[in-house]
């Protein structure tokens, strides 16, 4: 038996009526990696955030390296060389890589930012981290933030890695380099532990894997020993299938044309050229690619809110129009020049799940309730002086119920909930809306396995009523499952359009990769 | 027209001087995340506690001693103008009262403190009913000995009392303390991401408080200042000191959150200030319209900063937010 690098004994951690951790007792070897897996709201974070200081234990114990610990604060946490790198990153935007790094270490010391730079660098190729440290913050990547704030707890010397999440938002490529790394932190006598809600990460990276439910401790098993549908039984309490279904509609209508658009970002660069393609109700429409070639602003663009070069078009077709012509098709809608206000105003049902979903949509000092009824404030409360809040309410009550989301009351708050848990409120929002057209970008970031899988249930769902989707995934699998037809981007181009049915994982991936010399197809025409 | 140059620059660093402590005081507070409005009335408090504490002491010696007199001025004026930070920093941030509401009532209370005080001050000093204190005032205003030699050099640099010079070293301490050591770094990321700063071990807390009381006591130099050379050793109820304080949360703006802009950007605001006196033919509404000229620059440095979307130039980012370790 190796020895503990952690132990908690009885621990339990309330707030207010809820139970975060339940008298949660397990173990840490060292040097080893342990993926704690468990759903949204079960106590991942709560668990970890009373390790580095965040929060202090109601009941219960917490031994380190077999010696009882008070951790009353962050500081307390250091000094037992324990650090977290959070759900949301604890960086300052305008300093530099390098002063956020030593912030809060040897206040006396002298300021010698050039000696700092030299230690980063030490640390950095010692595991294999690329760190600018006259970076400023707000000038770097997430990925670039995240192997900062990793690097900010090697500088601390920390032995016991506590990473949040830390996949959630980065590309599957990058997500293979921290692999790579925290395997060089293994090597060289660290504990990791890893939260995160994919599977395939969890077989992939980690030794063992504890399980949380509902804040109860379920087991710790060997990785080795477990499969996807074992561990989601584990989380879940019972068996679960893992199947996405394809369901085929018929008389499928034209909904979006997109033709000739062309976009320039904040820094001049174009990054989408001559995008053509067309959406059509009861299809969804996958959209694959390595994220940053375009994924962002092509939704963006349809939905207003990105600026389009001279030419573009973006023409909607009412699926309720009165007006037809001979071939039974409605007239169209030029959307380009429109903002997202005018939009809706033009009684274009569009939902839009975007990318970057802290700030957008959701306030957090407001319960679910209230968070419903912002999407549509202007067109609710036209007729009427005071808001009618019985229709949101239920809605609050139907997501809460379908995508099983925890809070002890729809009028909690929303920043209180897990991550998890506040996405979902935003992505069952939208879904709810009965659009005509959706986009989602990365619609199940961040949640866990089951409610994944309630959440492409809820997309066929609204693709059976005829609900246009444009879905942007990362997870390859899941495009080629659930998707009718799958967009490739490669550098702002569209790289192929491909049948979902027919599409080969191999093929989509080189698409995503290469691009087809588009110019010499031209000129050969 | 040299002369009235001169006296131009002349009155706008007697102006200049008052607001660059204010200013500085109040970067520091904010650079920890409090937006003090209280610094009018934390300037009124340090400059009555002076004015008493010097009165009494000229009142009951027979030779004041000058370095006496000095010092007990800005003792008492820092002591006083302390405590009103830390009734500030202990409402805003041990019971997180909301910090506009506490620094506007901080305001309040200290301007009405200061003229009761004031108002009595000026009753007990006699049949002329106004206060003097010739010895302290005095001190202050000892311009550098060599001054008179230098011709309009001399006059336009060196003839005025040590702290116009203890302001700019001030602003300078300031930004090499934020810019330059480790505990100037943790105090900003306090102001900038509180989390942040607690994550790394800094105690939020105490930052908070110790920048509050510190910051509220360099503003109150701001107010000895004004009574002691500005308007040399007198007490006057007609509110300038809360212009003068306004002005220099404006100053903290215009600087755009950096002490070392406070040396040039407060006297800038004198000028603007004093302009209305050298420009013929103005009534006194139009007048008034002048003196609105350094708040319409700061609002241009407000809009240009916006537009050019710099983020360096920006408030600190957790400025007015009260911190709670488990809330979120
Ligand atoms: N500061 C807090 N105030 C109130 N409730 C909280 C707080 N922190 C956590 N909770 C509650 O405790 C429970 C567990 O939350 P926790 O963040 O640990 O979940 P998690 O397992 O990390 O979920 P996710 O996968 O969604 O991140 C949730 O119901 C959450 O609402
Ligand atoms: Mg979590």
């Amino acid at each position: 038996m190796a020895d503990a690098a952690i132990e908690f004994k009885n621990v339990t951690k309330r707030f207010g009526s809820v139970v975060a951790n339940d008298h949660v007792s397990m173990t840490v070897n060292k040097g080893e990696i342990l993926s704690l897996l468990g759903e949204n709201g079960s106590g991942k974070t709560s668990l970890m955030n009373m390790l580095s200081g965040i929060y202090f234990p109601d009941e219960g114990e917490i031994f380190i390296n077999g010696k009882p610990v008070t951790i009353r604060d962050p500081k307390d946490a250091y000094a037992l060389k324990i650090g977290m790198v959070h759900q949301h990153f604890k960086l300052v935007d305008v300093f530099t890589a390098a002063e956020n790094l030593i912030v809060g270490i040897d206040p006396g010391k002298k300021l010698n930012r050039k000696e700092i730079a030299d230690e980063i660098k030490e640390i950095c190729d010692k595991y294999g981290f690329v760190v600018e440290p006259g970076k400023k913050v707000y000038d770097m990547s997430v990925s670039e933030k995240q192997t900062l704030e990793i690097v900010k707890m090697l500088y601390r010397g920390a032995d016991i890695l506590i990473l949040d999440e830390p996949t959630a938002v980065l590309t599957p490529q990058e997500s293979e380099h921290l692999f790579s790394v925290i395997k060089n932190m293994k090597k060289d006598g660290k504990t990791v532990i890893i939260i995160t809600h994919k599977l395939h990460e969890v077989l992939s990276v980690s030794d063992r894997v504890a399980i949380l439910r509902k804040g109860r401790y379920i087991e710790t098993i060997k990785t080795s020993e477990a499969d996807e549908e074992k561990l989601t039984e584990l989380m879940v309490g019972r068996h679960m299938e893992l199947n996405i279904e394809r369901p085929e509609v018929k008389n499928k209508e034209l909904r979006l044309s997109v033709k000739n658009l062309n976009c320039v970002n904040s820094e001049g660069q174009q990054v989408l050229f001559d995008i053509n393609f067309d959406l059509y109700g009861g299809e969804i429409l996958g959209i694959a690619g390595i994220s940053g070639n375009g994924q962002k602003e092509l939704l963006e663009a349809i939905a207003g809110l990105q600026k389009t070069l001279a030419g573009a078009s973006v023409i909607y077709y009412d699926p309720e129009a009165d007006k037809k012509d001979e071939d039974g098709k409605s007239a169209g809608m030029e959307m380009i020049g429109l903002s997202p206000r005018m939009i809706r105003e033009k009684g274009i049902h569009l939902s839009f799940v975007p990318e970057d979903r802290l700030g957008m949509g959701l306030v957090g000092s407001m319960g679910m309730t209230e968070n419903m009824m912002i999407r549509d404030y202007s067109t609710a409360s036209k007729s009427l002086l005071f808001t009618d809040k019985k229709k949101p309410r239920e809605l609050a009550e139907e997501i809460k119920e379908s995508l099983g989301v925890v809070t002890p009351d729809i009028s909690t708050p929303v920043s209180r909930l897990s991550g998890g848990n506040v996405q979902k409120v935003l992505v069952g929002r939208e879904i709810a809306a009965a659009p005509a057209v959706l986009m989602t970008a990365y619609a199940v970031r961040g949640l866990d396995i089951n409610t994944s899988y309630t959440i492409y249930d809820l997309l066929n769902e609204q693709k059976k009523k005829g609900v246009a989707i444009i879905y942007v995934g990362e997870d390859l699998d899941v495009i080629l499952a659930l998707c009718d037809r799958i967009l490739v981007l490669c550098d702002g181009h569209v790289n192929g359009i491909l049948k979902g049915t027919e599409a080969r994982k191999e093929e989509v991936g080189l698409l995503m990769t290469a691009l087809k010399d588009k110019r010499r197809e031209e000129t050969a025409e | 027209m040299m002369q009235n140059f001169v006296t131009l620059i002349r009155a706008a660093v007697f102006f200049g001087t008052v607001i660059m402590f204010g200013c500085v005081g109040e970067t520091v507070t904010e650079k920890a995340g409090n937006l003090n409005l209280g610094v009018p009335g934390i300037m009124y408090l340090g400059g009555i506690a002076s004015l008493s504490s010097v009165f009494i002491y000229e009142g009951s010696t027979e030779n004041p001693n000058k370095a006496v007199c000095v010092l007990l001025a800005l003792v008492s004026a820092f002591v006083a103008s302390s405590l009103g930070g830390l009734i500030y920093a202990f409402l805003t941030i041990t019971l997180r009262a909301n910090q506009n509401v506490t620094g506007l009532t901080l305001t309040i209370f200290g301007s009405g403190v200061a003229n009761f005080f004031g108002g009595s001050l000026n009753t007990l000093a006699g049949r002329f009913e106004q206060i003097a204190v010739p010895v302290t005032s005095a001190a202050f205003r000892t311009t550098l000995p060599f001054s008179d030699s230098l011709g309009i050099v001399g006059e336009l640099f060196f003839s005025y009392g040590f702290m116009v010079y203890l302001a700019i070293v001030f602003a300078v301490m300031t930004h090499l303390f934020m810019n330059h050591t480790r505990r100037g770094l943790n105090l900003r990321t306090v102001g900038e991401n509180p989390a942040a700063a607690d994550a790394a071990g800094i105690n939020v807390n105490l930052n908070k408080y110790l920048a509050i009381c510190l910051g509220a006591g360099i503003c109150g130099f701001g107010g000895v200042y004004y009574v002691m050379d500005y308007i040399k050793g007198t007490w006057a109820n007609d509110g300038s000191i809360e212009t003068l304080g306004w002005l220099a949360v404006a100053l903290v703006i215009f600087t755009t959150w950096k002490s070392k802009h406070a040396i040039w950007g407060a006297y800038l605001f004198g000028i603007l200030y004093w302009l209305y006196l050298y420009i013929p033919g103005l009534t006194r509404s139009s007048q008034e319209i002048f003196k609105m000229l350094p708040y319409v620059v700061t609002v241009v440095v407000l809009i240009v900063t916006s537009l050019r979307n710099s983020r360096d130039k920006q408030p600190p980012a957790a400025l007015g937010l009260p911190y709670f370790r488990e809330e979120r």
